[in-house]
C-alpha cells in the first residue's frame, strides 16, 4: 500500500516503558537528558512516569528513586515543543494522582485497562478530558480479545471521552494480520475524528512491521522508544521506525539522524542489560505474556531455582495479565515446591 | 430460639447471596428484600425464598419496620444512596451493616475488631479508635449514631486486613500493600465505574484497621476463562527485623479465625521473608451459595457482613445491647 504523505504522530516510551528495563531506576538527570534530546529531535510526545504509571511506586512494581511528580515537573519545564504524557492504570493510579501529574505539567495521558475491562476507566477518562488533556484509551494485551471485542471496548472508551484508542501489544505476541484486523475493526466503529494508535513490543522482532501494518489499517499514532528501551525485548525501536517511515514517505516530522545519535550516545550507555530478543523475551512473545514480567521472572528464577522460561510459560498458561506481578513469585514458589526445592509452611 | 429480623437492601448478587447466609444463621432471619425494579430477578427470587419484597426502595420498607420488628438492615446498594438509607433506618432504631464503600460508620473486619464494636455499642461509649494497635487515629463521628452503622470496607479489605493485623499485632508495620486479583465476572458495574473509591477505602482501612502506618491497595480484574479464584497478596514492611517465628504463627492463627466464617480462605504460599518484608499469598474460594465459588471476593463480603450482624444479634438477644432510634440531626 502506498503510504506516501501520511502523517503519523510519534510517542516515545523510553522514560516510562524504559523504566521497566531499568528496574525503575532512572535518575532525574537521565530523564532530563533523554527528554531534551527527544524534544530537540522533534518527537511530539514524551511519556514520563514510573513503568507502571501513576501510583506505580509499590512493592509490587518497584520503587523509583523519585516521585512521578518530581520527574514530570522537572522534564515538563524543559520541553520546547514536546508534550509530556503519563500512564494511568485504574486500580493502581487514581484521579488524585492524575490531577497532581497535570499540575506538574503533564498534558497527555494513556488511560490503560486490560483489553476486556474498558469499563473500569470511565472516571479517569472523563476526568482527563475535564482537565483538557490529550486523552487516550489504551487497551493492553490486545491479543487476548478478538477484533470485534477490541472494537467494542474501544467504543466504550470513546464514549467516556477518549480522543484516541490504542491497540496495545503488551506481550509482543501479535503478527501484522492480528494488528490489521483489530485496527480495522476499531476504524469501522469509532467516529472519524477519533484517532487510533498502536503500541508494540519487539519480542518477536515484529515492532516495525506491526507498526507499519497499523498505519496501513488506519492508525495515526505510534508508540516506540529510542534504542528500544522498554519492557521485554523493548518497544518498537523509534529511530528504526523513523527510518522506515522516511523511506516510505510517511511524515513523522522527526529528525532521523538526531534520533540515531541519541540511541547510540544516550540510550545504549544507559542500559543495564542489552535490551534484545533473548531466550526469555522471546518466550514472552511466543507465549503471549506481559512484557514487564521479564525481569521479575528472572529474579524469581534466581531465588527459587526454577528456570525463568518455565515460569513465563506457566504464567501464560494461567492467563495472568499486566499488574499481576505478585503471581510471578507465587507461581515460582508453587513450581519450586512441586519440584522439591521448597518446603510449604503447614497451615 | 428467637432470631433478630433483618432487611436486605439491594436485590443484586450480593443481596441474593446474603439471603442464603442469613437463612442459615441461628440468630438472624431475613424478612424483607428491598429493590428498585419490580421486574428484577433478585426480587422474584427473594419472594420465592419466602421474603417480603418492595420495589420502592427504602421508602417502601419504612412503614413496615416497626410492625415487622426489623432490627438489622444490610445495605448492598451504592455509596451514593447509602447515607440516606442509613439515616432513615437509624431513625427507626434499625442498625445498619454497610456493604458499600460509603464508609460513614466505623470500619469492621470481624476477626480484627468486631468484638470491640460490639463492646462499645453495649457500653454506649463513643468510639475513639478502631485500630487495634499502632495505627493512625481515626476521626470517626462519635456517639451511638456512628455505631448504629458499621462498614464492611471492601472485598479486598476483608480478605487482606486480617493478615496485616496479624503482623502488626506482633511488631510495628511501616507499610502494608495488598494486591487483589478478581475474576472479571465477579466484579459488578458499580465497582467498575468507581474503582478509585475502592482504592481509597481499602488503602485507608489497611491503616485504620490493619494497623499499618501507611497502606496501599491495588486491584486487578482478570477475565480468564474458567474464571480465576480470588487471589490476594499481602506484603508488610516491619520497622525492625521481623520475628519470623512469631509472625508466621500469628498469621496461621488469623487464617484459622477467618476460616470460621469463610472456609475457602486458604494460604497458597508464604509467609516468606526478605529483609524487613513479609509476604503472604492467599486464595479465597466462596461457598458457592448463590455466587459461584470463584467469586470469593463477594462471598467474603457477605460472610463477614453476616458474621458482624450475628455478633450484634447475639448481644441484642442477650440483652446487652438495646438499639435506640437515632435522633434526626
Amino acid at each position: 500500500m502506498d503510504l506516501k504523505g501520511k502523517k503519523v504522530i510519534l510517542h516515545d516510551m523510553c522514560l516510562r516503558d524504559g523504566m521497566h528495563a531499568k528496574r525503575e531506576q532512572i535518575s532525574i538527570d537521565q530523564m532530563v537528558k533523554v527528554a531534551t534530546a527527544l524534544d530537540e529531535a522533534g518527537v511530539p510526545y514524551v511519556q514520563v512516569t514510573h513503568g507502571a504509571g501513576l501510583g506505580g511506586n509499590s512493592l509490587q512494581h518497584g520503587f523509583a528513586p523519585h516521585s512521578n511528580e518530581d520527574y514530570i515537573s522537572t522534564v515538563a519545564a524543559r520541553m520546547k515543543q514536546a508534550k509530556v504524557s503519563v500512564l494511568l492504570i485504574p486500580g493502581l493510579g487514581t484521579m488524585r494522582e492524575l490531577q497532581s501529574a497535570y499540575d506538574c505539567g503533564a498534558r497527555s495521558v494513556h488511560v490503560a485497562t486490560h483489553c476486556t475491562e474498558a469499563d473500569t476507566s470511565p472516571q479517569h477518562i472523563a476526568f482527563a478530558r475535564k482537565l483538557g488533556m490529550d486523552t487516550t484509551g489504551f487497551l493492553m494485551m490486545a491479543h487476548l480479545n478478538d477484533p470485534a471485542g477490541v472494537a467494542q471496548q474501544g467504543k466504550l472508551m470513546e464514549s467516556y471521552g477518549a480522543q484516541t484508542v490504542y491497540v496495545t501489544d503488551s506481550a509482543g505476541y501479535m503478527l501484522p494480520g492480528d494488528v490489521i484486523a483489530r485496527i480495522q475493526a476499531l476504524r469501522d466503529v469509532l467516529r472519524p475524528e477519533t484517532e487510533i494508535g498502536f503500541h508494540g513490543h519487539h519480542n518477536l522482532g515484529m515492532g516495525i512491521a506491526n507498526s507499519i501494518a497499523a498505519i496501513e489499517a488506519g492508525a495515526t499514532r505510534i508508540d516506540g522508544s529510542v534504542g528500544g528501551l522498554g519492557a521485554g525485548a523493548g518497544n518498537t525501536p523509534l529511530e528504526v521506525f523513523a527510518a522506515v517511515c522516511e523511506r516510505m514517505g510517511i511524515d513523522t516530522g522527526v529528525d532521523l539522524f538526531k534520533l540515531m545519535d541519541m540511541a547510540e550516545e544516550i540510550i545504549v550507555p544507559m542500559m543495564e542489560h542489552v535490551v534484545r530478543v533473548d531466550r526469555e523475551s522471546l518466550t514472552l512473545g511466543f507465549a503471549g505474556v506481559y512484557s514487564t514480567f521479564l525481569l521479575h521472572s528472572k529474579r524469581a528464577a534466581e531465588r527459587f531455582g526454577v528456570p525463568a522460561r518455565d515460569i513465563l510459560v506457566e504464567l501464560g498458561r494461567k492467563k495472568m495479565i499486566g499488574g499481576q506481578e505478585d503471581m510471578i513469585m507465587d507461581t515460582a514458589m508453587t513450581m519450586a515446591r512441586e519440584r522439591g526445592l521448597l518446603q510449604h509452611v503447614a497451615a | 430460639m428467637k432470631k433478630i429480623r433483618c432487611a436486605l437492601i439491594g436485590s443484586g448478587n450480593i443481596g441474593t447471596d446474603l439471603i442464603y447466609k442469613i437463612q442459615r444463621s441461628p440468630v438472624l432471619e431475613p424478612v424483607w428484600m428491598v429493590g428498585i425494579d419490580p421486574a428484577s430477578e433478585g426480587l422474584a427470587r427473594a419472594r420465592e425464598m419466602g421474603l417480603k419484597t418492595t420495589a420502592d426502595g427504602v421508602d417502601g420498607l419504612l412503614p413496615h419496620v416497626l410492625a415487622d420488628n426489623i432490627q438489622i438492615a444490610f445495605d448492598a446498594t451504592s455509596a451514593y444512596v447509602h447515607a440516606e438509607n442509613s439515616r432513615k433506618l437509624n431513625e427507626l432504631g434499625v442498625m445498619m451493616i454497610d456493604l458499600t464503600p460509603a464508609a460513614i460508620g466505623p470500619l469492621c473486619v470481624p476477626p480484627v475488631n468486631l468484638r470491640q464494636h460490639a463492646d462499645q455499642l453495649s457500653s454506649g461509649r463513643s468510639q475513639d479508635s478502631s485500630a487495634p494497635s499502632g495505627g493512625s487515629e481515626r476521626s470517626e463521628r462519635g456517639g451511638l449514631g456512628s455505631q448504629m452503622n458499621v462498614n464492611m470496607i471492601s472485598c479486598a479489605g476483608q480478605a487482606t486486613i486480617p493478615i496485616v493485623s496479624a503482623v502488626s499485632s506482633i511488631q510495628s508495620v511501616a507499610y502494608a500493600e495488598i494486591v487483589a486479583s478478581l475474576a472479571s465476572k465477579s466484579v459488578g458495574p458499580g465497582t467498575r465505574a468507581n474503582l478509585d473509591e475502592f482504592t481509597y477505602t481499602t488503602s485507608g482501612a489497611i491503616e485504620k484497621v490493619g494497623g499499618a502506618r501507611k497502606g496501599k491497595a491495588l486491584a486487578i480484574i482478570n477475565p480468564a476463562e474458567p474464571p480465576m479464584i480470588m487471589r490476594n497478596t499481602i506484603s508488610c514492611l516491619t520497622d525492625d527485623a521481623p520475628d519470623q517465628a512469631r509472625i508466621t504463627a500469628s498469621i496461621l492463627q488469623m487464617i484459622k479465625e477467618v476460616q470460621k466464617y469463610v472456609p475457602g480462605y486458604r494460604l497458597v504460599n508464604g509467609p516468606i521473608y526478605e529483609a524487613n518484608k513479609v509476604q503472604v499469598f492467599m486464595e479465597v474460594a466462596g461457598l458457592g451459595d448463590y455466587l459461584p465459588k470463584y467469586a470469593g471476593n463477594l462471598d467474603i463480603m457477605t460472610a463477614a457482613a453476616t458474621r458482624t450482624a450475628e455478633m450484634f444479634a447475639e448481644e441484642i438477644l442477650a440483652g446487652r445491647i438495646t438499639l435506640r432510634a437515632v435522633e434526626p440531626a
